[in-house]
């Protein structure tokens, strides 16, 4: 099938898609997007999460034709052509990416969440992104990165 | 204008002992990191890997008829397509790159798909026949070398023994116990991935993940029956590794693939297969005895350790080594008696995992001074104090401990740390958090501590060295470096180490780290915490050489300065076969643990409330990333405290997914409070202490022992489940 959709602003066509494959995969292997990433492809793990019309999503869990004429917007698409997001810039300052496989997920979810609530408890910074799993840091410099962000933006 | 090194050196920002950013980062917030799996390339095909669904079966048949008539399969290839030797190990080339007869162990790789996408690749998979002749699996590690052989050897893969000092000397006071540790994964978030790229002269690039390029490139070789250097190794992104990918997984069937189709092949496992695809730390059966006078000095600890292997020997020799020296903990102790086994069963292979060997026998010995506390009426702090090693102390192997061994320092600098508030009243403070399972009924608190031991760099008399190159050139007026090893990257942060290192020995702000791969010597293994020891050591090493070319100068014009050496750190030695007496290890590192935990008794749930430790790392290269080593490693060790475990039943994985294998999320993971150490190690470059290792050992057993504290329950096993806390 064919799939027309825009991601990160730009208006895009994926054609030759099997229905089975998921967004995930048609961003990864069709769109040249493999910034998404693919650590478990079941929505445990958070490393492929999108903004799919604003919402963050596991795009493992979404089939590519239900993102027909839909906006996606992807890691790619958060940083200003050079300059950084600040979340983006606040995860290298403070030492949260280590392998960095689980930083794009993470780095989504916690753009959203200071978009949603711009100063967050730490309560609320762990629930927001209890659902992202990282195996390096232990978690405590994300936690650093997103005060850091949440300070600047 | 002629400059001193030390004029130099003060002359940038940067260098050792500050926290520069990664020079991966930016890359790596964009997502424009190319990890092994994001790989792409015109033309490519898919691989895919058909594995036994049994623990131990005969192949009586296989039948690629019907799946080579898929339409989109390239290839369908089976062992007797490969080329040069079938057979593979890190220490033992035991385990085959394709089963020819014989499966040993659920998931192991029988057959490979080429095609033109992953969905046609599964078809084609689904129509290959196997015929299976099942046998009864050999699942119990204890009774395993007894047990039907799986190896023309027999099951018995590594018998270490120590005897030091007296064998029957007795004591006052008598503590013994039955421990278990379950098979953690290393559940790295990067699955097994790369693409392999065939070229027209036969030879062949392979683009990976990995721990260790040039020993994964030799057995690549021998497996396609190819000179080395028509294999070429390069090191893409790596998701993770932890020990899980020292040994081979997609490696030799995408290269099998590429040369059988002459198309680029890119292999990407998912979170189920990567359970099947790498080796898993060792679960242990450990019994201990120790003897005490009335004082709580030791007088003696016995102890015999199974450590189950699974089905292929990977690198279950030096985890058995580990376990036997380290077995007694950072203890001093005169009279030894240790057995440890590593034995081959039908259950999923182990290998290397973050700590191996010392993990599993810090739960137990831990265990152990918890309940020689007890037995004494002294604290659990108290007991370790009284018997903590120091420089200058013996191992159980006879080694004189020849550095910082500051044992005692660490666990009073946790003891010292204030505790945390009581129990909260907000419910995503307790256990069960927005479950909302309690509201402060029914949970207690408890307090634990633990502290650990682990061997730095590769031991036993190995040659262990790591190769650097450095070049320096201008570029734009200034004097500019690049650094090239084969070490791996795998998101410890090297890359910044070393451009650290040059830096400082250069005084060159502008490093750049050329990709790693195998057109410069061999690196080492990305394990056993050694590659700021023995890579910075190269790079360092080659750093000199440059700096007596540069001469001072800051402009050298058109020269180009590029040296390559090598760089090994001390000799070690064999252990003795009988007595297991040597100077086998190179360094050891020490971390200490408190745990406080709060425990929902009626429910069984448990939330770490605080995890506190402090670790000597010689010198803090980077203060930054050694922090994050520190966190991280601990969050392993509480993984394996309370809930990972990979669970097995006569041989087969029951929960290959992060749906039911559970690792710590950032609810489960407290804040910590951390103490750096930094008592230099005169044998090591700049005095480092290997960090990565330690802060996993320690971790685990406070946490167990908190939740003992807490509860009165005697938890011998780890993980804890809810079941181990209801009695249900």
């Amino acid at each position: 099938m064919r799939v027309n959709v825009t991601v990160n602003s730009e208006q895009r066509q994926a054609d030759d898609v099997w229905e089975g494959e998921s967004l995930l995969f048609v961003l990864r292997e069709r769109l040249g997007l493999p910034g998404s990433k693919n650590a478990c492809e079941q929505g445990e793990c958070g490393s492929c999460t999108v903004y799919l019309d604003n919402v963050p999503v596991c795009a493992c869990l979404v089939a590519a034709g239900q993102v027909q004429d839909r906006e996606v917007r992807t890691v790619e698409g958060l940083a200003d052509g050079d300059t950084l997001d600040p979340v983006q810039e606040a995860f290298v300052e403070a030492g949260a990416v280590q392998c960095g496989f689980c930083t794009p997920g993470l780095v989504v979810q916690a753009h959203d969440l200071l978009d949603r609530v711009p100063n967050p408890s730490d309560p609320e910074i762990r629930e927001a992104l209890a659902g992202n799993l990282c195996r390096c840091t232990g978690y405590e410099k994300i936690l650093d990165a997103v005060r850091l962000a949440a300070s600047r933006r | 204008m002629t400059l001193t090194p030390a004029e130099l050196t003060s002359a940038v920002s940067g260098g050792i002992g500050t926290s520069p950013q990664r020079p991966d980062g930016n890359l790596k917030v964009r997502g424009e990191f190319a990890y092994s799996s994001d790989l792409w390339h015109e033309d490519m095909i898919w691989g895919a890997t058909l594995r036994s669904p049994h623990p131990y079966a005969r192949i009586t048949s296989v039948d690629l008829t019907e799946a080579l008539k898929v339409p989109g399969v390239y290839a369908v290839l089976t062992h007797s397509d490969v080329p040069g030797r079938n057979l593979y190990g890190l220490e033992h080339k035991d385990q085959p790159v394709l089963a020819v007869d014989v499966v040993r162990y659920q998931g192991e790789p029988v057959a490979l798909v080429g095609a033109d996408h992953p969905e046609t690749a599964l078809r084609a998979m689904k129509k290959i026949v196997v015929t299976y002749d099942v046998l009864e699996p050999v699942v119990d590690m204890e009774t395993a070398a007894d047990d039907t052989p799986l190896h023309p050897g027999g099951n018995l893969v590594r018998h270490v023994p120590i005897r030091r000092g007296s064998q029957d000397v007795e004591a006052e006071v008598v503590v013994t116990g039955r421990y278990e540790v379950g098979m953690q994964d290393q559940a790295f978030l990067g699955p097994e991935s790369g693409l392999a790229v065939p070229a027209t002269d036969g030879s062949v690039d392979l683009y990976v993940a990995t721990q260790w390029l040039h020993v994964d490139r030799d057995q690549i070789a021998a497996a396609l029956g190819l000179p080395q250097e028509q294999v070429r190794l390069t090191l893409s992104g790596v998701g993770g590794a932890f020990g899980g990918r020292e040994d081979l997984s997609m490696q030799v069937h995408a290269c099998l693939l590429a040369l059988h189709t002459g198309k680029p092949v890119k292999m990407v496992y998912n979170r189920e297969e990567s359970f099947y695809g790498h080796v898993h730390r060792h679960p242990a059966v450990l019994y201990y005895e120790h003897g005490a006078d009335h004082t709580g000095k030791l007088v003696y600890v016995r102890t015999k350790m199974y450590l189950d292997g699974g089905a292929y020997a990977s690198s279950t020799p030096a985890v058995v080594a580990n376990a036997a020296t380290l077995g007694v903990g950072p203890y001093e102790v005169d009279n030894i008696t240790i057995d440890a086994y590593g034995l081959y069963t039908n259950n999923p292979p182990c290998g290397a995992m973050r700590g191996f060997g010392a993990v599993q026998a810090g739960f137990a010995y831990e265990s152990q001074m918890d309940k020689l506390a007890e037995a004494l009426g002294m604290s659990p702090v108290d007991v370790r104090v009284r018997n903590a090693m120091t420089e200058g102390s013996v191992m159980p192997t006879g080694q004189v401990v020849d550095s910082a061994a500051p044992v005692a320092q660490l666990l009073k600098l946790v003891q010292d740390k204030p505790l945390p508030a009581g129990t909260s009243s907000d419910i995503r403070e307790l256990p069960g958090g927005v479950s909302n399972t309690t509201h402060g009924e029914g949970v207690v608190r408890g307090v634990g501590y633990a502290v650990g031991i682990k061997n730095i760099c590769f031991s036993e008399g190995y040659d262990d060295y790591s190769t650097a190159r450095v070049r320096v050139s201008m570029v734009n007026g200034s004097l500019t470096a690049a650094v090239h090893t084969a070490a791996c990257e795998v998101g410890q942060g090297l890359v910044t180490i070393m451009q650290q290192i040059v830096r400082t020995e250069l005084g060159i702000e502008r490093v750049t780290v050329l990709p790693m791969d195998t057109t410069i010597g061999n690196g080492g293994s990305t394990s056993a915490s050694r590659q700021t020891y023995v890579t910075g050591g190269a790079v360092k090493a080659a750093c000199a050489i440059v700096r007596d070319r540069l001469a001072g100068r800051t402009d050298i014009g058109d020269e180009v300065i590029d040296e390559t050496t090598e760089w090994r750190h001390r000799a070690t030695e064999a252990l003795d076969p009988v007595t297991g007496q040597g100077n086998a290890h190179v360094q050891y590192g020490f971390a200490a643990h408190r745990a406080v935990v709060d425990v929902d008794v009626d429910l069984g749930l448990v939330r770490v409330v605080s995890l506190d430790c402090a670790q000597d790392v010689g010198k803090a290269l980077n203060p930054q990333a050694v922090i994050g080593q520190i966190q991280g490693g601990s969050a392993q060790g509480l993984g394996l405290a309370v809930m990972e475990e990979i669970q097995t039943s006569g041989g087969k994985v029951r929960n290959p997914s992060f749906t039911d294998y559970l690792i710590p999320t950032v609810l489960d993971m407290p804040p910590m409070s951390i103490d750096v150490l930094e008592l230099a190690d005169p044998h090591a470059p700049y005095g480092i202490r290997g960090v990565g290792e330690p802060p996993t050992i320690s971790s685990t057993p406070a946490i167990v022992a908190a939740i003992r504290a807490a509860t009165g329950l005697a938890l011998t096993r780890v993980p804890v489940r809810p079941e181990h806390l209801t009695g249900t």
